[in-house]
């Protein structure tokens, strides 16, 4: 080993900077999605450093379901308001209507109109030329194909099959009006080295990833934090105190909580180290059909 | 995911110090349909426990539904992604898979064996180290090995392993296994700087891919994993020649002005000397910054923000450099070209081309060659068809900087953009060696500036007056070239106005228009210089940007400005070309001086008070400047 080398951690990082800077010079108006969770907080912090000791030269933009646990939502407002972000929330008022929810309508339907039907609706709005997400590729089958700029057409849809070849760091930001580009700074990031990384820069993210003594029934295997009211609980379904924690945040209804002992950073990694399954398990947005993802993809879901 | 540390998991801190220092490694597969890699890797992440059992369980229940392997499990289904490919059996686009061991942490780009989706491999080796090269060993090496092999070598990659897999179908045999190998050997003896390691294998069956097989006795090298684990790395990292392509500018204040960029290569340091270009300004590092700390320095990959010691102009698309170790500077570019789209290259057709943080505007001159990779053959082409490798003759529209692909991957490769579809459709390396310096490119002709100078008894020069209107610029101009020829050299005029009446007709006076005018003036002098002619030129030349492109373009050796700074209401009182008085009646003109400030030259030859010199003492003058540097 040479002097000059960089751990793998700092290799990460600074590829991310420099996929986060090429968008800041190469397109008009940019924008951050913000999802509140432990990536879009490791993506938030590198962006950070990408522009120190400048601010952020684009906005962030959080797509509300209305559904997220009530945490989430507090943790998103101290966020902004402590680092001072220009933070667009952006939530699909024809579902509201509609009173779309997880319960009545499904996980697929809710998840199109207030996730996706919501993003495309904000982005549209918003006239965004590109926009990040915090996908990783090792999270799911689809996305470890999924190029780092990833074109989108003027209706969003991603054609995996016919991907602009991308070689080196020579990322290609050339579209036409209307078009877009999705891109995935932490695309080479393992679920280990986002912990690792939070563990590191000693980087804010929202409680709910600590194991703590939670409220949750226990719905088709799956243990559902009770977050409020909304929940229909049925007379047959008794609601339990256990210590647990996620592993990813979404919408409490579609997400799964593990029974777990960790309550801190390390503990986390440990757990994870010795775990069977994968993180994407809890949630139950993924598991449909096998290629559900790619679909969603296909239809502008991050 | 990972090792699994069941033992020395008390102390999760030293774990987690152990795993922050392990090094990163890169590598890719490639093979033709059907030679296993996809079951290769799905062992690799198998055998070494890093598949998550809900993972195993979906793949189980796919296993039966696809029935590739008659309901076996079928490893290949952890990583072909995509429907179409789950459905067709094969692997159509790039999937990146992540595992670490105790070791290492390994990013696998699995790429596709098919022709048709070359494009995607090239786009898994371009930041590949190593590369694993299947051979099914009953079929042995394929027109696709060639191929994949060629390209691996192409884009860098010097260290290869031969992986002969599927041994349990020939009966592990170690004769089949010398064959592939001599085979190989004869043909990879002709790619540039790879070194092939060999190892025999059964993917579907684990032989020699975590454990060293019981079947292959005759095989004494190391398991597949262990040499993935211990192969050298930072070969082909280039430490030596500092280059910093600008990124981004970063100015959130007044007092704050960065340079955002990865060092593509070279270690650079405080206090540094710095040359920007391509305007060759120079400066001096004042610091290294990161969200972290200042640095002392940077080194390759490391993204930093640099600032400069001087307030000079420096943009999006520059290159930083040591003043003494600088890339190449040209519009010509000699390259082999991966064509990556269905509409064939042609000679004549304008791209984009994106090298660094510069994209520029460009055509494909000729095609030298086209590369038949069966046996790398030269065949003679007027075009690239997809998938064709050769090699091309590229002329840019405006001068870059770069390196030899070999020394340096960072600035020596580029990518093609369509203009209309914005499509990626090719990847070139650069080979420097021959690129020519614009020096020697003009004429084509056999009579070299040294013999020119030798007849003419002097050095081409432009001698450049600059200043704003009716400072005296064209009558010092001819004022000079009357002594010059009197004294028999040979020299002519070049005027901005006389420009404007030809060749620049089409140009607005405007501030754009002013800068094309002197861009195209810079050319005509160089074309007179490199004639051997001494040009006396006289032009505005209102702001150092101009000015600057225009040394570039002339050469800053070989052009003298002089700065004709009389009074302003000298210049209005003398009005040779009558826009003092038209600017009186129209208010929406633009005269440099008047209008808006002219930009005095930071750094000039000479500079003259034409309002209280005469001629002739202006010109003694400037012949005095000539002698001493030995122009005539």
């Amino acid at each position: 080993m040479t002097a000059y080398n960089l751990t793998h951690l700092n290799q990460l990082e600074a590829e991310s900077i420099h996929i986060i800077r090429e968008v800041a010079a190469a397109f008009e108006n940019p924008v951050m999605l913000y999802s509140i969770g432990k990536d879009s907080s490791v993506m938030l912090h590198l962006a950070r450093k990408a522009f120190y000791p400048g601010r952020l030269p684009f906005p962030l933009l959080h797509v509300d379901t209305t559904w997220k646990f009530r945490e989430m939502i507090a943790f998103r407002d101290a966020q902004a308001k402590k680092l001072g972000l220009d933070l667009i929330v952006h939530i699909n008022e024809d579902g509201i209507k509609d009173d779309i929810n997880p319960f009545d309508h499904g996980s697929e339907k809710h998840t199109d109109i207030m996730k996706t039907q919501a993003l495309k609706q904000a982005l549209n709005k918003h006239r965004f030329d590109a926009a990040f997400g915090g996908a990783r590729r090792d999270e799911e089958k689809s996305r470890a194909k999924e190029r780092v700029f990833s074109f989108r057409d003027g209706n969003h849809v991603w054609d995996p099959r016919n991907q602009r070849p991308e070689l080196w760091s020579l990322y290609n930001t050339h579209i036409n009006k209307g078009e877009s580009i999705r891109v995935f700074p932490l695309s080479n990031w393992t679920e280990l080295d986002v912990w690792q990384y939070i563990y590191l820069n000693d980087i804010d993210i929202v409680p709910l990833y600590f194991a703590r003594r939670r409220p949750v029934v226990n719905v088709d295997g799956v243990d559902i934090l009770v977050d409020d009211d909304r929940m229909p609980l049925q007379k047959n379904q008794p609601v339990t105190i256990k210590k647990v924690r996620f592993r990813t945040l979404g919408c409490y209804p579609l997400t799964g909580a593990v029974e777990s002992d960790a309550e801190t950073l390390p503990d986390i990694i440990r757990e994870m180290l010795l775990t069977t399954s994968s993180e994407r398990q809890g949630r139950l947005i993924d598991s449909d059909q096998a290629a559900s993802m790619e679909q969603k993809k296909r239809q502008g879901y991050f | 995911m990972n090792e699994h540390p069941e033992h020395g998991m008390a102390d999760i801190k030293a774990y987690l110090a152990q795993h922050e220092r392990k090094e990163l490694l890169r590598f890719l597969t490639c093979g033709s349909v059907d030679d296993g890699k996809s079951t290769l890797i799905g062992r690799l992440l198998h055998d070494s426990k890093l598949i998550y059992e809900d993972q195993l369980a979906a793949i189980e229940a796919d296993s039966l539904r696809s029935g590739n392997l008659d309901g076996k499990l079928d490893l290949s289904l952890l990583v072909d992604g995509l429907q179409a490919e789950r459905e067709q059996g094969i692997t159509i686009d790039v999937a990146y898979r992540y595992f670490s061991t105790a070791r290492r942490k390994f990013i696998i780009a699995d790429t596709p064996g098919h022709e048709q989706y070359t494009r995607n491999m090239a786009t898994g080796a371009s930041n590949c180290e190593l590369a694993i090269i299947l051979i099914d060993a009953r079929h042995g090496v394929l027109t696709q090995t060639r191929r994949h092999s060629f390209i691996v070598s192409l884009l860098g990659i010097q260290r290869i392993i031969v992986a002969v897999n599927k041994m349990d179908l020939v009966e592990y045999s170690e004769e089949v296994f010398n064959r592939i190998r001599d085979e190989y050997l004869e043909f990879s003896a002709k790619l540039e700087g790879v070194e092939p390691r060999f190892i025999p294998l059964s993917a579907k069956l684990g032989d020699n891919v975590v454990h060293t097989s019981p079947n292959m006795p005759w095989y004494q090298d190391q398991p597949l994993m262990t040499m993935l684990e211990t192969v050298e790395l930072s070969a082909n990292r280039n430490f030596t020649d500092f280059r910093f392509p600008v990124q981004y500018v970063n100015r959130p204040n007044a007092n704050f002005r960065g340079y955002c960029g990865t060092v593509a290569s070279g270690v650079v340091r405080k206090g540094d000397d710095v040359i920007v270009l391509p305007s060759g300004r120079k400066s001096r590092i004042k610091s290294i910054v990161t969200f972290d700390e200042e640095l002392e320095l940077a080194f390759a990959n490391m993204a930093v923000t640099l600032t400069l010691e001087d307030e000079i102009d420096v943009g999006r698309g520059d290159l930083l450099a040591h003043p003494d170790n600088q890339p190449v500077g040209g519009n010509r570019i000699d390259a082999t070209v991966v064509w990556m789209a269905e509409q064939a290259l042609l000679p004549g057709v304008q791209y984009r081309f994106k090298l660094g943080a510069r994209t520029v505007t460009g055509t494909v001159k000729s095609v030298r060659h086209v590369i038949d990779i069966a046996n790398l053959a030269e065949r003679p082409a007027a075009r690239l068809e997809l998938n064709e490798i050769g090699r091309l003759d590229i002329v840019l529209e405006e001068t870059v900087h770069f390196d030899s692909y070999r020394e340096n991957r960072a600035t020596g490769g580029f990518i093609l953009i369509d203009r209309l579809s914005n499509v990626t459709v090719g990847a070139g390396m650069i080979h420097c060696e021959q690129a020519r310096s614009p020096r020697v490119v003009h004429s084509g002709g056999h009579v070299s500036s040294e013999e020119r100078a030798a007849r003419y008894g002097q050095r081409p020069v432009t001698i450049m007056f600059i200043g704003i209107s009716g400072s005296g610029k064209s009558t010092l101009a001819h004022a000079l070239e009357r002594r010059l020829f009197d004294l028999g050299r040979f020299s002519t005029v070049l005027d901005g106005k006389t420009m404007r009446l030809g060749i620049s007709r089409d140009l607005p006076h405007d501030a754009e228009g002013r800068a094309e005018n002197l861009r195209r003036s810079a050319h005509v002098a160089r074309f007179l210089n490199d004639s051997g002619l001494i040009c006396c030129a006289a032009f505005v030349a209102p702001n150092e940007d101009s000015r600057e492109h225009a040394l570039s373009v002339i050469g800053r050796r070989n052009c003298y400005l002089v700065y004709l700074n009389p009074p302003l209401d000298a210049c209005m009182q003398r009005d040779p070309s009558g826009l003092y008085a038209a600017a009186r009646e129209d208010e929406s003109a633009h005269v440099p001086g008047l209008t808006f400030p002219y930009r005095a030259p930071a750094e000039v030859q000479l500079e003259l008070d034409t309002s209280a010199l005469s001629v002739e003492k202006c010109v003694d003058q400037v012949m005095a400047l000539m002698e001493a540097d030995q122009v005539i």
